[in-house]
């Protein structure tokens, strides 16, 4: 069985990202559309909601992705503090600006709902506000990256700044939390007994979550592969200047 | 590294600009701040404990790229860097040094300024108690981003970016202690959760203020 470690090694990254890409890209597609359509034309409509409801299908996995994306930045930024993989760091790179769109995503489709149903475009809830909160901190994440040159320097700040932003992250949750009680619904899927969503509209919310995973998984590995070809042309035009 | 306290504390007073700049920052604000949203005592008095939060958190804000670059110019913060002094003691030492000269004067300015804005009576010990309690807080956490950008050209804007989504917390905590407080409520939970902000960043951020100084220097 081959190592996870065995990918730190940009070539062999690059040499199974070239078959696995196409596929998870196409799978990715598919899986969405499927999701999508069976979510917006097969489900019926909610007795109180009416169509409106159908905006889970965009909503719920775009907000699940937008967290998601923290922690695998998290995750591959530890991995780069911890074991210097460069491929973990560009990987990380390429995860924010995805999750800036999926937390932008969560935003917009949640103030296209809330409209309707609650009367307002944005309401200071406790989620509403974490959203931005997060939306704040991949800015800053973003920005950080684009104003170092160094490319190893600027992948050691981020990493610590996204280990400290994780913190206050969380922390700013439940201070939004203490903050203000709000309206937004409780989770949309959960374990815990009462909270009942139908199996008819279950299912294409799970295909719909599965399709997100996968259009993130695809983005970040086409992200890290453009990164990887970056770092190559940069080394080839230092190359080319010292000869 | 209490000379090094000292030095930073002299270099503040005497240098000029950076000791009172904070505090006419927020001076002016709780000027602009009736100016624009009109006199009546009773708006005034329930987004005072806000206001003065919102301007504390921003007066601790304008001073704190100063906190590294002039000593990253001349060559002193390599010096300090390969000082007996372990560089995170250096670096909680350029916190407090930023906190006196910045944090406390907010602090014990702060009342003058509640008068101004109306603040209720009751409110007056929770402000100072409050702010005595999270400026600290903003210091740690200011110095983290200081030092996250200390090698750059323009940081400064980039700095509140890096910064104020960090500051969140203490200042939830901080405003709702100042409001319960004005509106004659327990107090104890925000504060104790204000408290628990402060001791926790300034145990462990000068550990990461201290790690991206060093990636900076390299």
């Amino acid at each position: 069985m081959a190592s996870f470690w065995e990918y730190a090694n940009p070539l062999k990254f690059m040499r199974t990202t070239d078959w696995l890409l196409p596929i998870v890209a196409i799978a990715a597609v598919v899986v969405t559309s499927i999701g999508l359509i069976w979510g917006f034309f097969f489900t019926p409509d909610d007795f109180r909601q009416g169509s409106t409801v159908k905006i889970v299908f965009i909503h719920v996995p775009a907000a699940m992705m937008a967290i998601n994306a923290w922690v695998m930045m998290l995750v591959a930024s530890l991995i780069w503090l911890i074991r210097r993989h460069h491929v973990s760091a560009l990987a990380a790179k390429a995860a924010a600006p995805v999750g800036l769109v999926m937390t932008l995503i969560g935003l917009i489709t949640g103030a296209v709902w809330g409209q309707p149903m609650w009367g307002t475009w944005w309401a200071w809830d406790p989620r509403l506000t974490s959203f931005l909160i997060l939306f704040l901190f991949y800015l800053g994440y973003i920005a950080l990256w684009s104003a170092i040159d160094d490319p190893d320097t600027g992948a050691d700040l981020t990493a610590v700044l996204c280990l400290v932003g994780s913190v206050f992250a969380v922390l700013s949750r439940y201070a939004a939390i203490f903050w203000n009680q709000g309206l937004h619904q409780g989770a949309s899927l959960s374990v815990a007994p009462g909270t009942r969503m139908d199996w008819a509209y279950k299912a294409p919310l799970y295909i719909s979550m599965t399709g997100f995973g996968l259009i993130f998984l695809a983005l970040v590995l086409a992200g890290t592969r453009t990164e990887i070809r970056a770092r190559r042309m940069k080394a080839l035009v230092t190359r080319e200047r010292m000869a | 590294m209490i000379a090094l306290l000292m030095r930073d504390l002299r270099l503040a007073f005497r240098a000029g600009g950076g000791f009172g700049l904070g505090l006419a920052f927020f001076l002016i604000l709780a000027v602009l701040v009736p100016l624009g949203i009109g006199p009546e005592p009773q708006t005034l008095a329930r987004i005072a404990p806000g206001i003065l939060w919102v301007g504390a958190l921003l007066a601790c804000l304008l001073s704190l790229d100063r906190i590294f670059a002039l000593d990253f110019e001349d060559g002193s913060l390599d010096l300090l860097a390969t000082a007996p002094v372990p560089l995170e003691g250096a670096v909680s030492m350029k916190a407090l040094a930023h906190w006196l000269t910045t944090g406390l004067p907010l602090v014990l300015i702060s009342p003058v300024l509640g008068l101004l804005l109306f603040l209720p009576g009751e409110a007056y010990l929770w402000l100072i108690v409050s702010l005595a309690l999270g400026t600290p807080a903003l210091s740690v956490i200011g110095t983290f981003g200081a030092a996250l950008t200390v090698g750059l050209k323009r940081g400064g804007l980039l700095l509140s970016l890096l910064v104020l989504p960090l500051y969140i917390p203490t200042l939830v905590f901080g405003a709702e202690v100042v409001s319960r407080g004005a509106m004659g409520l327990a107090v104890d939970t925000p504060l104790a959760l204000l408290a628990g902000i402060t001791a926790g960043a300034v145990a462990i951020l000068p550990f990461a203020s201290a790690h991206v100084l060093r990636i900076n220097l390299r």
